[in-house]
């Protein structure tokens, strides 16, 4: 190993030193294909349940060693791939955030008959690609990590493939991808043509000083483009209301949470690493995204009465947020997105898992109507509800308020007054729908509800969530140090 | 007993956890245990309360029972009362159990009654003695979600329309009050009142899209509170969410809402805006005591022509928060003793007041004005009760209500005798409005027919009001024994405010000759 001496990285150069970096990638690639195999020849959607226990067991695994191992920045493949304590971060977030919305599906996807063995592979191979992602140190990384990402969640989307509206929702996502994929590609090459390499750190040296050539200047816009298509930023949205409807509900959980993390935090490498010198320029094309997401997020919410829309918005709002802290250019904008996101994840985990479970005669319902006077037949579910949706509209003492504190103060320090004024004024508007659905449970009219009916694990979930989101208050579970050490490994 | 507030802070919280956690069932059983165990448990704390009143020390201006603990990001959690709060706490405490004593009656999801009215205790004493500004958000804050959900599910007819209405206006008023918050963050390094206090906020002059902003920074965090404490308070123009809410809380809630809530608006501003932005406060006092003045005729004028008992009750609280506003912006010593003063008087007479509309809409479900008359003649005792409390709501000397008036208008006239003038003509309408509805409710002869099986107060009801007319008598005849433990931390914040303004304007000309 060698030392990079203008990031101070170690570089592997041994099989051996790669394999131990790239050990739970590496596992769980090998994993899936095996698992693949396995479920081939094993008698098909029999194993299924096996497969899915060992993919969670395996995820756990993977979180638990990339949180022992490390604390010091390695690289390997000449500085295409980055395993820093940033990249680790992410990684525990994506692996624990899929095994239990892994787990929390198991039970809708047997009753509807989806539980098919490859459905736990096609998350373990997007997990890998979403690893990848976070860890990407070199535009060719980042376009195969985000490929093999995308490529599984097309085939997710359209998992229930004998239902229209999944099929749609796979296609219209496959083409949506594939068109702002293309978008990344040119920019890529852009950047490659003006920079002269595809490795970030090389990029970031031409791109240093303030000045930056209009060349790269276009090849950072194209690159924002594509990465703001999988964050789905406004303008480039438009995908996720109709993708998040129309496929089944776990793989809209899925889709909520961890490739959110993993396109967040790749953006958040691309314009730290490659382009660290040039923050005044691509921060203001993220001020924009973040006003607008935040903005539109919120206000088209309100007219949403399908609840898996409704949280599209949402996400769509919750991402502004998290933009935000990027568009700061800082560490502490660093931190607060990386605060934020843990605390979106968990909340999003909770909410979901209880719309798994909505369920009406044996049939799933999304509309919010079916709520009403919820709290009469399950008031723990609903009070469990109750807190995590005010902790999404950023109601104090809840953890969600802390998100966007941590985001609101990167924003102050950083200038940027109306970004931050636009935020909070879109929070108040996204207050009304969160609480419509409070409303909906609480002081509605009584109408036949939902089915009584939950799965214990869905419970446990969700009112494991709502206590996370109380308890926050304390000390925020101590992510605030940890998120800093990451953040800190990110922008030098 | 170092944390005497937090013991006294956290009492209802636990007693609502035990309620959320063990009390199973809607009987009349469970229902009868969750109504006791809340009463147990504010009265628990209205003596944890009195404990801590009889070794506070009204001499020391500082804060007292100091609590300070590490908490998060830089953050504390750090509790202490002074002079000013203590006496809002003790009002808080005071009114809670009475407030529970007051639905008894209620049989509906009485056990999440309880638990949230339980909840808004912990929250409301938290925003009292809260010595973090964060602290002191979280708490303002997170009582909008309990008293959403009072309006809400145990509210009128049109309750969806006022709990969101009220949710959304004060959510508005406080994120601005965030921003503003975390700035001073920012410029000042720390989160702790205390030191805050002593903070210079930086007066320079900015420049906001061509918009000249004298006070610069201090000025737009003046506004950012001063959106939040009026949506709170509530001042005119931003008073519209109250009457709704209001007329449609329950009883419990009227009360809650009328006597507390409100004065967290009064509070934030003595808290924050005088001491930490005396600057901006000397540039906008004359706006805010017009904005009062306007309150005070605007809402009364409002409150002659309502049908509704609530409504026109409600409007009447506007107008007395009016007084209250023009006594703090007044800045002098009058006005802010006035100011604590009709604030702790209005949270007695107002809770009454609303507590007599409740025991007849108990009897006869309306609150229409016109639906009674001649009550007199059934229920001697409930008229002498409303006819104390609509006295006291005028403002009759020998009630608390004069006293509060009174010194807030010599207050005003120190510093603006056109404004004082026209306040003056606020008391009168008052008394125009408040008798009128007592003629209307209580004299007369007793010709409607529902009205003839109606039956006087009941024991329990009596109970609740015998400490409130205590208090407001008390008050009326002996103010010294609000205005003794005030006075001291009202001089040392007078102080603070004068030296605060001259260094400011100090820091402003050496700008200048610069």
């Amino acid at each position: 190993m060698n030392n990079n001496s203008y990031f101070g990285w170690t570089e592997a150069h041994t099989i051996y030193d790669i394999s131990q970096i790239l050990f739970p990638e590496i596992i769980l690639a090998v994993f899936a294909m095996v698992a693949l195999i396995a479920g081939v020849y094993g008698g098909k959607d029999k194993a299924s349940a096996l497969i899915l226990w060992i993919t969670v067991g395996m995820f756990c695994l993977a979180a638990f060693y990339i949180g022992i191992n490390g604390g010091d920045t390695n690289t390997a493949f000449g500085g295409a791939y980055i395993d820093d304590s940033f990249s680790r971060f992410l990684k525990i977030l994506i692996l624990l955030s899929s095994s239990v919305v892994l787990i929390i599906s198991k039970d809708f996807m047997i009753k509807h008959k989806l539980f098919k063995f490859e459905y736990p592979i096609l998350v373990t191979l997007s997990v890998v690609g979403m690893m990848l992602m976070v860890s990407a140190g070199d535009l060719m990384s980042l376009y195969m990590a985000l490929e093999l990402q995308s490529l599984s969640l097309y085939v997710l989307a359209a998992f229930d493939r004998d239902n229209v509206k999944s099929t749609e929702a796979g296609l219209k996502y496959f083409v949506l991808g594939a068109l702002s994929s293309g978008l990344l590609l040119y920019g890529a090459s852009l950047v490659y043509g003006y920079s002269g390499s595809t490795l970030f750190s090389d990029i970031s040296l031409s791109a240093d000083g303030g000045q930056i050539s209009l060349g790269l200047i276009f090849g950072l816009i194209f690159i924002t483009v594509g990465l703001a298509f999988k964050v789905s930023a406004v303008p480039f949205h438009m995908w996720t209301p109709d993708v998040y409807e129309g496929a089944p509900s776990p793989i809209t959980a899925f889709f909520a949470t961890a490739p959110k993390v993993a396109a967040i935090g790749l953006f958040a490498r691309v314009v730290h690493d490659a382009f660290g010198g040039a923050v005044s320029d691509w921060s203001q094309i993220l001020v924009v995204l973040s006003a607008l997401s935040m903005l539109f997020g919120s206000f088209a919410a309100i007219g949403q009465r399908n609840i898996k829309r409704l949280m599209a918005y949402s996400s769509i709002a919750h991402m502004g947020f998290a933009l935000m802290g990027l568009a700061t250019g800082t560490v502490d904008g660093v931190q607060s997105m990386l605060v934020y996101m843990t605390i979106y994840i968990i909340m999003n985990i909770g909410v979901f898992s209880f719309i798994l479970s909505m369920e009406k005669d044996g049939k799933p319902v999304t509309s919010i109507e079916s709520l009403k006077m919820y709290s009469r037949t399950r008031p723990g579910n609903s009070l469990a509800l109750l807190v995590l949706m005010f902790s999404l509209a950023g109601v104090p003492p809840l953890l969600g308020f802390f998100g966007k504190f941590y985001v609101l103060k990167a924003a102050l320090n950083a200038d940027l007054t109306w970004l931050a004024v636009s935020g909070v004024l879109a929070s108040v508007i996204g207050a009304f729908y969160y609480i419509r659905i409070v409303f909906y449970m609480y002081f509605g009219e009584e109408v036949e509800g939902l089915d009584k009916t939950i799965p214990m694990v869905g419970q446990i979930v969700l009112i494991g969530s709502a206590l996370a989101m109380l308890f926050g208050v304390i000390n925020l579970f101590g992510i605030e140090a940890i998120s800093e050490i990451a953040a800190r490994s990110l922008v030098n | 007993m170092e944390n005497l507030l937090t013991i006294m802070i956290f009492i209802p919280l636990i007693a609502s956890i035990i309620l959320a956690v063990f009390l199973r069932g809607e009987d009349r059983v469970s229902q009868n245990n969750a109504k006791w165990l809340a009463l147990v448990a504010t009265v628990a704390t209205f003596l944890a309360s009195i404990f801590l009143y009889a070794q506070f020390d009204p001499a020391n201006t500082g804060f007292q029972f100091v609590e300070d603990r590490p908490w998060f990001a830089g953050l504390r959690y750090k509790l202490g009362v002074d002079g000013i709060s203590v006496l809002f706490v003790l009002l808080t405490t005071f009114l809670m159990p009475i407030v529970i004593a007051s639905c008894w009656e209620v049989d509906y999801r009485v056990k999440d009654y309880m638990i949230a009215l339980l909840l808004l205790e912990t929250l409301m004493l938290g925003v009292f003695c809260a010595l973090d500004i964060i602290l002191f958000y979280l708490f303002f804050e997170a009582g909008l979600i309990p008293m959403f959900l009072i309006i809400g599910i145990w509210g009128g007819a049109n309750r969806v329309y006022a709990s969101f209405k009220f949710f959304l206006y004060t959510f508005l008023g406080s994120v601005l009050m965030l921003l503003a918050i975390i700035s001073m963050y920012i410029e000042a390094g720390t989160t702790d009142i205390v030191v805050l206090l002593n903070h210079k906020f930086d007066v320079t002059t900015l420049e906001i899209f061509g918009l000249r902003v004298v006070g610069g920074m201090q000025t737009l965090m003046w506004l950012a509170f001063f959106a939040s404490f009026a949506v709170k308070m509530p001042m005119w123009p931003v008073h519209t969410w109250l009457p709704d809410a209001h007329v449609q809380a329950p009883t419990a809630g009227s009360v809650v809402l009328a006597a507390i809530l409100l004065k967290m608006g009064g509070y934030g501003f003595l808290r924050f805006s005088l001491p930490m932005f005396p600057f901006s406060t000397d540039l906008m006092a004359p706006l805010v005591l017009w904005l009062s003045v306007i309150a005070i005729i605007y809402t009364s004028l409002v409150a002659l022509v309502q049908t509704d008992m609530k409504k026109l009750i409600a409007y009447s609280s506007v107008a007395h928060m009016g007084f209250v506003t023009m006594g703090i912006f007044c800045v002098n010593q009058q006005g802010l003793d006035g100011a604590i003063f009709q604030m702790l008087s209005h949270g007695f007479i107002s809770g009454a007041l609303f507590l007599c509309v409740g025991v007849i809409y108990d009897r006869i479900h309306t609150r229409e004005i016109s639906a009674y008359g001649g009550l007199v003649n059934k229920m001697p005792a409930y008229a002498l009760v409303f006819m104390l409390f609509t006295m006291a709501n005028v403002g009759l000397p020998g009630t608390s209500g004069f006293v509060g008036e009174f010194l807030t208008i010599v207050g005003v006239f120190k510093v603006n005798t056109w404004v004082a003038f026209l306040a003056t003509s606020g008391v009168i309408l008052s008394a125009a409005y408040a008798l009128w509805l007592y003629r209307r409710v209580v004299m007369g002869d007793l010709i409607k027919e529902s009205l003839r099986t109606i039956t006087d107060m009941n024991s329990r009801e009596i109970v609740i009001f015998v400490p409130l007319v205590f208090m407001t008598l008390l008050l009326g005849v002996y103010p010294s024994l609000v205005l003794d433990v005030i006075g001291p931390s009202v001089q040392a914040l007078l102080v603070n405010y004068e030296t605060g303004l001259i260094g400011a304007s100090d820091s402003l000309t050496s700008v200048i000759t610069h």
